[in-house]
């Protein structure tokens, strides 16, 4: 039945991996992932699972390894945060097109420069478009949840991806948090052992990772598309699995007290919670508040969103990264983009909030929904808070 | 039936452009890169072979009467051939000549 814990979430998301009984760990250690990394590297020393712990010189070789070991069939985690994150950008298109369902930890840190250690989601944004899945955790049940679920979406025949399980640092990692960890044989029952589509071994003849002349690499790139587009019909069936055998429930876009909702918060990540509480007091003070928490940002679940902001007549959109130069946050510039064709579509206004660590309270929220609700900026996103 | 050499549509694409077989790489007619090839003239030849061992595809072969000549398939006219051959025996002309 699990057994309720009060556990670190960065040390809860290293033994939900090991409740996968993973072959192969490869992981460089960075703030403030590194507790995953130690955790991982002690379960291993341990003998609690049969793997191999690699010991590597740096993101780059982290994820390369990493793959090596999922091309023989081995189910692999690595880990990672911020720079850590940015210097595996080379290697991590060429894990979703190799389709091995390798299962990464991200420990959401802003990127340098100015360094920063703290939390924001300036690291996975510029590797969104990498074909990796993509979950956003809001609080430590979901950390040790969505590892477990990656690992089987991942390796479904009908996804055959990668995923990254985005955990926000510091506000998540070095929480301690109740967590009900499942028991072996709950997660044995839910995610069977991993039979590879195909494996490297001197019996079996396969080439992984081949040359792509122009002739074919669009052919390439488009199948790659598909299996990821198509991959959330898969995480949307894993997770009503989930449901089923755990009792909680999953969805792409989380609504809570949308339903006559005239001005709605949008989160990704451990916000989610502190927004919830500012609609909870503006609902008392008879604004009528809402907020939609995306939990799956790659796949983008488009369809899901259209559902979820109808009757809504302003979205506030928050975003955590920059996109510099461009029309918003990421997560706004996506929304806009996918309402543009709506007959009837909310006024959307984006505010960029919780920069480096800057801490974002319930009053903040409660704030930018009051705002929202006069309708447009007087710029197109704004910087909240920033001062000047 | 002879395998095709590279999938018609994406729907024939293996997961992750896998290839189950061996030796597929010799496929990859990589000559059409080329914009100059090498020209054998045999008089000046004296078979030392020097053309066949630098070349640095591999695709220069020896015929059956001594003489070199390049796979052109793979040959990306890059002229270290001629730029070695001592007695000049190779010259490097332009692909549309």
């Amino acid at each position: 039945m699990g057994k309720r814990v009060g556990m670190e979430v960065a040390i809860a998301s290293a033994e939900a991996a090991a409740l996968c009984k993973f072959d192969v760990a490869a992981v460089y250690p960075i703030t403030p992932q590194s507790h995953v990394a130690e955790h991982l590297s002690d379960i291993v020393n341990d003998g609690r699972v049969d793997a191999s712990f690699i010991t590597v010189e740096s993101e780059h070789s982290a994820l390369s390894a990493a793959i090596g070991a999922a091309g023989t069939g081995a189910r692999v985690v690595t880990a990672t945060s911020s720079q850590g994150l940015i210097y595996m950008s080379e290697v991590l298109p060429i894990a979703s097109a190799m389709r091995l369902p390798i299962v990464m930890l991200i420990a959401n840190r802003a990127i340098s420069g100015p360094i920063n250690i703290w939390n924001d989601h300036s690291d996975i944004m510029p590797m969104r478009d990498t074909g990796w899945i993509s979950f956003f955790a809001e609080n430590g049940q979901e950390v040790v949840d969505m590892t477990i679920q990656a690992f089987k979406v991942g390796e479904d025949r009908r996804v055959m991806l990668p995923v990254n399980m985005n955990m926000d640092g510091f506000q998540l990692t070095h929480m301690v948090e109740p967590i009900i960890m499942p028991d072996q044989e709950e997660v044995d029952r839910f995610l069977p052992p991993y039979v590879p589509y195909a494996a490297l071994h001197p019996d079996n003849i396969v080439s992984m990772g081949t040359l792509g002349l122009p002739e074919i690499y669009a052919e390439a790139q488009k199948s790659k598309d598909v299996a990821l587009v198509n991959s959330i019909k898969v995480v949307k069936e894993v997770w009503k699995e989930w449901e089923k055998q755990f009792g909680r429930k999953y969805e792409t876009i989380q609504s809570y007290r949308t339903e006559d909702a005239d001005v709605a918060l949008v989160t990704m990540g451990s916000m989610g919670e502190t927004a919830e509480i500012a609609v909870d007091e503006l609902r008392k003070q008879g604004v009528k508040a809402g907020l939609l928490k995306i939990k799956l940002w790659r796949p983008f679940p488009f369809d899901d969103l259209k559902k979820a902001v109808q009757g809504i007549r302003v979205l506030a959109v928050t975003d955590r990264a920059i996109s510099f130069g461009g029309p918003g946050g990421p997560v706004c510039s996506e929304i806009r983009s996918a309402l543009y064709d709506e007959p009837k579509r909310p006024e959307i206004v984006n505010f960029i909030i919780g920069l480096g660590g800057r801490d974002v309270q319930v009053e903040n929220f409660m704030d930018i929904v009051r705002r929202a609700a006069k309708g447009k900026l007087s710029e197109p996103y704004e910087i909240y808070g920033v001062r000047g | 039936m002879t395998e095709k050499k590279w999938p018609e549509t994406w729907q024939e694409v293996n997961p992750g452009c896998m290839v189950f077989r061996p030796g597929s790489a010799s496929e990859y007619h990589t000559g059409s890169w080329r914009a100059k090839r090498p020209i054998w003239e045999n008089e000046k030849c004296i078979k030392c072979g020097v053309c066949y061992i630098y070349c640095p595809e591999g695709c220069v072969t020896e015929t059956a009467d001594g003489f070199f000549e390049a796979n052109l398939d793979y040959c990306k006219g890059c002229g270290i051939c001629a730029h070695e051959c001592w007695p000049a025996a190779i010259k490097m002309v332009n692909e549309e000549d």
